[in-house]
């Protein structure tokens, strides 16, 4: 695939600020608008681009692991917070949160399986949809 | 049909001593009731079985499903003894016992269920297993058609009686027998109730015009035969009208119903019975006729009219069963039951023959058997009947018509000089020999001394009357008008057997009308099923989509029609002009989507819709779903770009052209979808959920985008149903495209 | 503003009516997007039309403002957007397919499950 090389330097660039986005994105989508799903769609938005310019191949490296696993993953991991949701006896996909640090005044660092659950959508999504689309791309 | 005698194995195996053992110990576990229950106790069991719906196991021990218990099992236990030679070495025998159990279950969960659905479940029970007793000898064509038929024709009438159930239900409040309270001839839903439940009785009891599957039903093994046509399946329609006497009886329409099908059944059966010539068919004729009057008698309604039917009820399962299992052994020894060829068989066959003559005799009426028992009590009930003329002229004509059929069946075949058959006659095994001797020596007995089926006759007449019945049997008394009819009976019917070989020529240009319509009907069913699927299921997805839209739109016009939909004036007051815009935007988009022969031109058509759209989920405050809506949008003209490489461009020829009818369909269904739309909008909303999670997002939830934690943590469990499919419909795509990699054609 | 969501998703399903009673199964897969969107705003428009006020809970407090949007139908179009794009995903590739395996866009000729009846 021949691309411009403006295009292909500029990529580079574009995809780590979308893959750092993306991440923003997921994480504070609990409070303001955002999550799992908008982060997944813009990090496999991020690895698009890359492939659009610079292969499919080079793409596949970047991402180091096959997206089909990261989607299959993801589901595991949201499952186990769903479950583990289950350990101090409430119904499973129950929220358990532990504030790290918490003052008086302050809330300190809110870890949650709510968290960890929205990190599981985050990486279906971007699986999923990496899968589709390398495999059309690559295919076709 | 398979047939050995030497089994090799006493009593057909394991099979068989069980399916012998079991109908033998319910008859002595039901015997023990016979002195409660003659003292006029009613006895009740009752298990939970589906609580929610109010559906127990319950037993209900009374004279009538006694009576109908004793000779399910006592006759069965005879039964299946016989079949243990008839059909021991048979290579599905235990298949048949299998199938004969579960029909004999079927038969006792009927008659001693206290639960109406129990009952209707227990009578498809039988139903089915009716099907597969008669459809034994599935090789045969004949077998496999007779079989459907009575499945199809007993099922519709299950499907009636499911409905009477469920409206008895309804009128009664319970769909306990035991506990509807007296009648249910006041009720508005009278009617219904009274058809369905009698279109179900008479199905399966086989009342003309819908007989003809009974005689048909003969394809089955001759032990089935006797079995269902003695105490069980036909009796269970019977049953069904004499349990519902007390709850729906004692109107003009039961009454004249009852009198006049069952009159016509009688007489016409007994008929037909005449011009047979298969000694089997004669006797399933005969059936036809006990029947009609069974049911006639039910409808009379009368105390002596119920004792009489209750009593010509065991009379008939004594000799009808001796008679069908004595025919088997003729069978068995003769190779035949053509009635022209049979004759003096009494040397070779002596036990038979003695059966059948003591059998043939109750059936004739002749005293001093209990068919005289029972014939007199007819007799004396129908002269006192309502419409005593023509209930009285019916079972005369019945009876002597029976008279003749007995000479035909038990006289014929073993007088006279031996005439040659295809087998060599002799004489069948002791199994064989049991069950028609025993029932026939019953049937000497009872008449006898019929004090002691007083002790049946009477509780079964209780429950049926709904009130204790004075019930007195008695062999002679005296010279009263219903003996004198009796003797007038003997002589009509000494004269009908004499005459029978010309009456059957005269009647043999009669052809049956009902079988061959039959056939039409179901010709015509399965043409018409031919060509709805020709019409609805071309293979072709056009037409697919085609209905299920119109459908739908036909389905939304009738209610917006009707008013059901309330549809509110469109008002476009407080519009902006970005309102306006974005409208125009997305019908711009939308229309040229619909009419453009560009490819490329549909996807960014479909690109501005779908950014329109995610204009509107800003304008009315989600921006999270704008967001998810713009990404998918851009992924989806990625993948639509990548795949239109390898794919045709779209052809002009068959696209170009406006489809009037699809567009006409498209736009209604628009047009009705704005409508339901605008009703829904105008509908007051419930905010009870929304208002909650408003509530304790930020406090328990610790979010304040509330639409992400109604997806992560109140709906957690939905999300991660939904992320999983879209999971799984990533690796299927994947599979797809890698799974089946193969040459391009 | 019920009148304008109500006028577009009209628009939209009679469109995507007309796009799937086509013989091209690519115009097919169009329509299944423009229904999906319908779909999609009509779940939204149904719970409730409040311009600019998103269900976003103010940093201290513990409610939204009142008059806020309705969260619920908000949760269910935005994963129900995510699955129409995988429905959408998979039925291209499985158009993508037939095309390979048939030869044809034309639904009328993709008959390997239903073969032309003999009469």
């Amino acid at each position: 695939m021949t691309t411009s090389l403006i295009v292909r330097a500029a990529t580079r660039i574009l995809v780590g600020l979308l893959l750092v986005f993306s991440i923003y994105m997921l994480l504070r989508g609990h409070n303001e608008p955002g999550g799992g799903f908008i982060g997944g769609l813009i990090g496999a938005t991020g690895f698009i681009l890359y492939a659009i310019a610079h292969g499919c191949r080079a793409a596949r490296e970047a991402l180091r692991l096959e997206p089909q696993t990261i989607a299959v993953a993801g589901l595991g991991i949201a499952l186990v917070s769903g479950l583990a949701g289950a350990i101090p006896g409430d119904a499973i996909f129950t929220g358990q949160w532990l504030f790290l640090g918490a003052t008086e005044t302050d809330k300190g660092w809110p870890l949650s399986t709510i968290l960890v659950f929205d990190i599981g959508v985050y990486l279906v999504v971007l699986g999923a949809v990496l899968t589709l689309v390398f495999a059309l791309e690559e295919e076709v | 049909m398979a047939q050995t005698e030497q089994t090799g194995r006493f009593l057909g195996g394991p099979a068989g001593w069980v399916s012998v053992a079991v109908p033998a110990a319910l008859f002595v576990w039901f015997l023990q009731f016979l002195p409660q229950i003659g003292a006029g106790e009613v006895v009740r069991l009752s298990i939970d079985w589906v609580p929610s719906l109010g559906v127990s196991i319950g037993l209900l021990i009374d004279g009538l499903s006694l009576s109908f218990a004793l000779l399910i099992t006592g006759i069965g236990a005879l039964v299946t003894l016989y079949s243990t030679s008839y059909l021991g070495g048979h290579v599905h025998y235990s298949r048949f016992v299998i199938f004969l159990l579960a029909f004999m279950t079927g038969m006792l969960g009927l008659v001693l269920s206290d639960n109406l659905l129990a009952l209707f479940v227990f009578w498809e029970v039988t139903t089915i297993s009716s099907y597969l007793l008669i459809g034994f000898d599935a090789d045969a064509a004949k077998a496999r058609r007779n079989a459907l038929q009575a499945l199809l024709v007993t099922g519709t009438g299950g499907l009636a009686f499911l409905a009477g159930i469920v409206l008895i239900g309804v009128a009664a409040g319970t769909f306990d027998l035991s506990q509807i309270e007296g009648t249910l001839t006041e009720h508005p839903l009278y009617l219904p109730i009274f058809l369905l439940v009698v279109a179900a009785a008479f199905t399966k009891s086989a009342q003309v015009p819908l007989h003809f599957w009974l005689p048909n039903a003969m394809a089955a093994p001759t032990p089935v035969s006797a079995y269902l046509h003695s105490a069980t399946m036909v009796k269970g329609g019977v049953y069904l009208l004499a349990r519902m006497n007390p709850t729906l009886g004692g109107t003009d329409i039961w009454f004249w119903t009852l009198v006049i099908f069952g009159g016509v059944t009688a007489v016409f059966a007994s008929i037909l019975a005449i011009r047979q010539t298969d000694i089997k068919q004669v006797l399933a004729y005969t059936t036809l006729m006990a029947l009609g009057t069974l049911v006639m008698f039910i409808g009379v309604g009368t105390d002596k009219a119920i004792e009489a039917a209750m009593t010509f009820l065991l009379v008939h399962s004594f000799y009808k069963a001796s008679l069908f299992l004595m025919i088997g052994v003729v069978d068995h020894g003769t190779g035949t039951r053509e009635s022209t060829v049979l004759r003096g068989l009494w040397r070779a066959m002596p036990v038979t023959a003695l059966a059948a003559m003591l059998a043939a005799l109750s059936m004739a009426g002749v005293p001093p058997l209990f068919g005289f028992v029972g014939k007199e009590f007819l007799y004396k009930a129908s002269l006192d009947a309502p419409a005593w003329l023509w209930v009285t002229c019916a079972i005369f004509a019945a009876s002597a018509l029976m008279f003749a059929a007995g000479g035909i069946v038990a006289w014929r075949p073993f007088v006279g000089e031996l005439a040659e058959t295809p087998v060599k006659p002799h004489e069948g095994p002791l199994p064989m020999l049991v069950g028609p001797l025993l029932l026939a020596v019953l049937g000497l007995g009872a008449g006898l001394f019929p004090d002691y089926a007083e002790w049946l006759v009477r509780p079964a007449a209780a429950a049926v009357a709904g009130a204790p019945v004075e019930v007195d049997l008695y062999l002679f008394k005296e010279v009263n008008s219903a003996f004198l009819l009796s003797m007038v009976t003997f002589a009509t019917g000494f004269v009908l057997y004499l005459l029978h070989p010309r009456l059957r020529d005269g009647l043999a240009r009669f052809k049956p009308r009902f079988d061959p319509g039959w056939d039409r009907v179901m010709d015509g069913v399965a043409a018409g099923a031919a060509g709805l699927t020709g019409v609805i299921q071309t293979g072709q997805l056009r037409r697919y989509v085609f209905i299920t839209f119109a459908t739908l739109a036909i389905l939304v016009a009738i209610s917006v029609v009707r008013g059901r939909i309330d549809t509110p004036l469109a008002s476009f007051e407080d519009l902006r002009i970005k309102h306006w815009a974005v409208l125009l935007f997305i019908m711009a988009g939308a229309l040229l989507t619909a009419f453009t022969n560009s490819r490329m031109t549909a996807v960014a058509a479909l690109g501005t819709v779908g950014i329109g759209v995610a204009l509107v989920f800003i304008m009315f405050g989600a921006p999270d779903v704008a967001i998810t809506q713009l990404l998918v949008e851009v992924l989806q003209v990625v993948l639509v770009a990548v795949v239109m490489l390898k794919l045709p461009h779209l052809n002009p020829e068959s696209i170009s052209r406006v489809r009037p009818w699809d567009l006409a369909l498209a736009l209604s269904i628009g047009a009705l979808t704005t409508l339901v739309l605008l009703a829904v909008m105008a509908a007051p909303l419930d905010l009870r959920l929304t208002a909650f999670f408003e509530a304790t997002s930020a406090p328990i939830a610790y979010g304040r985008n509330i639409v992400n934690v109604i997806l992560v943590d109140f709906r957690a469990l939905d999300t991660f149903g939904e992320i999983a499919v879209v999971a799984v419909a990533a690796l299927g795509a994947f599979a797809l495209l890698r799974g089946t990699r193969r040459p391009s054609p | 503003m019920e009148t304008l969501v109500a006028l577009m998703v009209g628009a939209l399903v009679a469109a995507a009516v007309y796009l799937m009673l086509a013989r091209n199964v690519l115009r097919f897969l169009f329509g299944l997007i423009l229904i999906s969107n319908a779909a999609n705003l009509l779940i939204f428009a149904s719970g409730g039309l409040t311009p600019d006020s998103p269900p976003l809970i103010d940093e201290g407090a513990i409610a939204p403002a009142a008059g806020a949007a309705n969260a619920l139908p908000q949760a269910l179009v935005l994963t129900a957007i995510v699955i129409g794009f995988g429905l959408f995903a998979f039925a291209l590739v499985l158009v993508y397919r037939a095309y390979q395996t048939m030869g044809t866009l034309n639904s009328d000729d993709m008959r390997l499950a239903e073969p032309e009846e003999r009469s």
